[in-house]
């Protein structure tokens, strides 16, 4: 007799590519799945169940289901991603200096002065004293300096 | 930087300035904010000066061992005080625009 595809293998393969490859360029751009990558990891464990019962079914019904080859290289595969995800996020977004030396709440602000986007020099003065273009009643209440780890 | 940009007359209405500063080359960033319409200020450090006047440098870890600035994120008062200061340990968590807001009403808004 025909053996029957593992479809829950490959099911539970592809929600963990999908979980792999969808953070950098999809999820990592909404802080509210960013931040901490519920969406990710969700996918992996839903994945990783489909593989076990996959799994289980290629090697305690091998006469009924294929599998027992394709089944541990494609779980192997997942959880070296897995992992690979699980060091990227824990460990390598994780090595930042600790900035010691930054001003600290109660501490004057360095001044400077730096071109914008339009190559017009601005100063803290100036983000200090000048009110935000669109605000309500010209009001200039301060700033909020946002150092970014940039583009490339 | 996109949640900054979409909350930003939520700052404008209190009459603080947004200005993001990275270590990007000018045309860098300049198409950058062009691309995504960024329309508040991005201010460009290619040689890290203010960067390091602010002890936020990340040495080797732009690309190809570039040094480039960790996040972090000041609320400074119209006097020059810094009031509120975000230090992040990761790079793919970062400060938010309604937490920003909250910092703002609580420390520079607030009646004495």
């Amino acid at each position: 007799m025909k053996r029957r595809w593992n479809l829950l293998i490959w099911a539970g393969f592809l929600l963990v590519a999908v979980g792999l490859v969808s953070y950098v360029p999809f999820f990592a751009l909404f802080p509210s799945t960013r931040d901490f990558p519920w969406v990710n990891l969700s996918l992996f464990g839903l994945g990783a169940v489909l593989l076990g019962k996959g799994l289980g079914q290629a090697f305690g019904q091998p006469q009924l289901y294929r599998g027992r080859v394709f089944g541990p290289i494609l779980t192997a595969l997942c959880l070296a991603g897995i992992g690979f995800f699980c060091y990227g996020l824990l460990y390598v977004a994780r090595q930042l200096p600790a900035a010691a030396a930054a001003p600290r709440v109660g501490q004057k602000a360095p001044d400077f002065s730096l071109p914008d986007q339009n190559g017009k020099a601005v100063t803290l003065a100036e983000l200090l004293t000048s009110a935000p273009v669109g605000g309500a009643g010209g009001k200039a209440n301060g700033a909020l300096l946002i150092f970014y780890r940039g583009y490339w | 930087m996109r949640s900054f940009q979409k909350h930003l007359a939520d700052f404008n209405a209190r009459g603080i300035r947004v200005a993001g500063i990275s270590t990007d080359a000018a045309d860098i960033t300049r198409q950058h904010c062009q691309k995504r319409g960024f329309t508040f200020a991005f201010l460009t450090d290619p040689k890290a000066e203010v960067v390091r006047r602010y002890g936020l440098l990340h040495q080797g870890g732009g690309p190809q061992g570039t040094d480039i600035a960790r996040p972090a994120e000041f609320l400074i008062d119209p006097t020059g005080l810094i009031r509120w200061v975000n230090l992040t340990e990761s790079v793919t968590v970062r400060a938010r625009p309604e937490q920003v807001r909250k910092a703002v009403d609580e420390l520079m808004l607030a009646a004495p």
